[in-house]
């Protein structure tokens, strides 16, 4: 079984939960963006959370589906259609062979994920699928999806050989509720706990940066977001010396303006830390379009923490559950 | 914990929160936070550190100069040395490994010699091969992969510093020592066509 790219969209990229234990190596962890939204797509068509599945930039792809196919495709608001009909995300659909899925432009959440039963057939390097661009490695050769590249399918549970003959895919019940769902927005509030560095910041400083509001420049990509705003200064000028950093640290460089370090951040930094993105907001920063604005707010390591295992917890139950109806809906066909 | 990270003055520890919310119990602490660090002051208060500990030397050869290192003359210059000076102190100094970072197998060594300590490059370069020597400011170190970069560039190793199909995908790792050895350009391509 296999995909094949038609169209390859603005950047769409194999991704899974990140390669971890590189780290000490000086490799980064790259993953998805939005890790709840490849989680969702995974969980809905049955996959293990980690699976590696296409991430999708802005410009989505169009895609021929070669064989009977169980998809779901969950994250920023772009326009889907089969066959020229508009399909609905956040839910597993069937696709029959020889359908065509294109994606629109991304309106205000800008990145999806496209997962497929049985997950993507490609070799893991250095314990991930994750595409690793500046160093050639992992997901599809080590590179961003191309016209006319073939996806090999790996094996599923599921048998999807017999499929109506008069549709060209088949939505099984939406699953997802908005509670569970992260708060997707065009502009958000981003909660944030204290940074290594924050009391070395002026009293001025540590006040801006939880009542102004910053929005997102036009060169930030996968590695960083570059903000614009009030500009930040420490108490007193001094050296740092390097150390290790995560997805969502946020460092003060020279000129004052806050760099949010994301999934492909490098494993180093020598910039002073005045904050760190708590785990759950960061599908949210992972969706905001260039120029979007986001007004900090801070939480404490208990709350974030709190936050995160409740977050893991849905996750572990919508997986049951779907994990069941599939089952049932399957046996069905 | 998922990993860790040593760098300079610190290590950094990546765990699983949700994992360690499961043990607040037996740790009698109120957050996974706190687990983590019950663990690891545990763990600290076991650790015997060996002064004598035997000093692992990786050699890298190098050819300086020429095309594999086009500023080792600005280098000299700036130091008002000539080229083989500059190559002499390069390579007669031990450089301790402090941490591995910015790129996969970049080291940040210690131990450069002030003699040719030189500022980097006013515009960066957009292509450095992989393998190449360079000093910025009193740094010097060795880039694994292609990369831009605004260091001065002395010399190139033929070895591959980066191996992702290995299990230990790097070939330097933090806390070992590196000695620079300088070879001819003969010798570079003969290293490389083993390396390959």
């Amino acid at each position: 079984m296999s995909i094949k790219i038609i169209k390859p969209g603005l950047l769409s990229t194999i991704q899974d939960t990140g390669r971890k234990g590189y780290q000490k190596f000086g490799i980064i962890e790259s993953g998805a963006m939005d890790s709840f939204a490849h989680r969702a797509a995974n969980i809905l068509v049955g996959n293990d959370m980690d699976a590696a599945a296409i991430e999708i930039t802005i410009l989505g792809p169009t895609i021929l589906f070669t064989e009977n196919s169980l998809i779901a495709i969950c994250g920023g608001d772009f326009t889907v259609t089969i066959n020229g009909k508009r399909l609905p995300q956040w839910c597993p659909v069937f696709v029959s062979e020889g359908s065509v899925l294109k994606f629109s432009g991304a309106k205000s959440q800008i990145r999806s994920y496209l997962a497929i039963a049985g997950g993507f057939d490609l070799p893991k390097e250095m314990g991930s699928y994750s595409t690793y661009l500046r160093a050639g490695i992992g997901g599809y050769m080590g590179r961003e999806l191309r016209v006319g590249d073939v996806l090999n399918v790996g094996k599923t549970k599921y048998s999807l050989g017999s499929f109506p003959t008069d549709k060209s895919f088949i939505v099984i019940s939406k699953y997802i509720s908005n509670r569970v769902k992260p708060m997707y927005a065009a502009n958000q509030v981003i909660r944030v706990i204290k940074g290594a560095q924050f009391d070395l910041f002026t009293q001025e400083s540590k006040k801006l940066f939880f009542s102004k509001p910053y929005s997102v420049l036009p060169d930030s990509d996968r590695m960083g977001y570059r903000l614009e705003g009030a500009t930040l200064a420490l108490e007193q000028k001094q050296e740092m010396i390097s150390a290790a950093v995560a997805f969502g640290t946020i460092q003060i460089p020279a000129n004052g303006q806050p760099i949010i370090l994301m999934a492909d951040h490098q494993t180093t930094g020598g910039y002073p830390k005045i904050a760190q993105v708590i785990s759950v907001d960061l599908p949210l920063l992972a969706q905001l379009n260039l120029g979007a604005t986001i007004q900090f707010q801070e939480v404490t390591l208990q709350e974030a923490q709190s936050l995160y295992i409740k977050r893991e917890q849905d996750l572990q139950q919508l997986q049951y559950i779907v994990k069941k109806e599939l089952k049932n809906f399957i046996g069905g066909i | 914990m998922i990993e860790y990270v040593p760098a300079f003055t610190n290590v950094t520890i990546y765990y699983d929160c949700f994992q360690a919310a499961k043990l607040t119990q037996d740790y009698n602490v109120l957050s996974p936070y706190e687990v983590l660090k019950s663990m690891v002051e545990k763990i600290l208060l076991q650790i015997n550190v060996k002064e004598d500990q035997v000093q692992e030397i990786v050699e890298i050869p190098v050819c300086y100069g020429g095309e594999y290192g086009p500023d080792l003359e600005i280098v000299a210059k700036h130091n008002q040395l000539t080229a083989d000076e500059v190559i002499k102190i390069h390579s007669d100094e031990l450089y301790l490994i402090y941490m591995i970072g910015f790129a996969p197998g970049f080291p940040y060594l210690g131990g450069l010699s002030d003699k040719i300590a030189t500022p980097r490059r006013q515009s960066p370069r957009l292509k450095i091969p992989a393998g190449t020597v360079g000093i910025a400011g009193n740094q010097t170190g060795v880039y694994p992969i292609e990369t831009p970069g605004g260091w001065q560039l002395i010399g190139r190793t033929p070895l591959k510093l980066f191996n992702p199909e290995s299990s230990t995908p790097t070939l330097l790792k933090a806390g070992n020592y590196i000695r620079f050895i300088p070879i001819s350009p003969n010798e570079y391509e003969q290293l490389l066509e083993v390396e390959d």
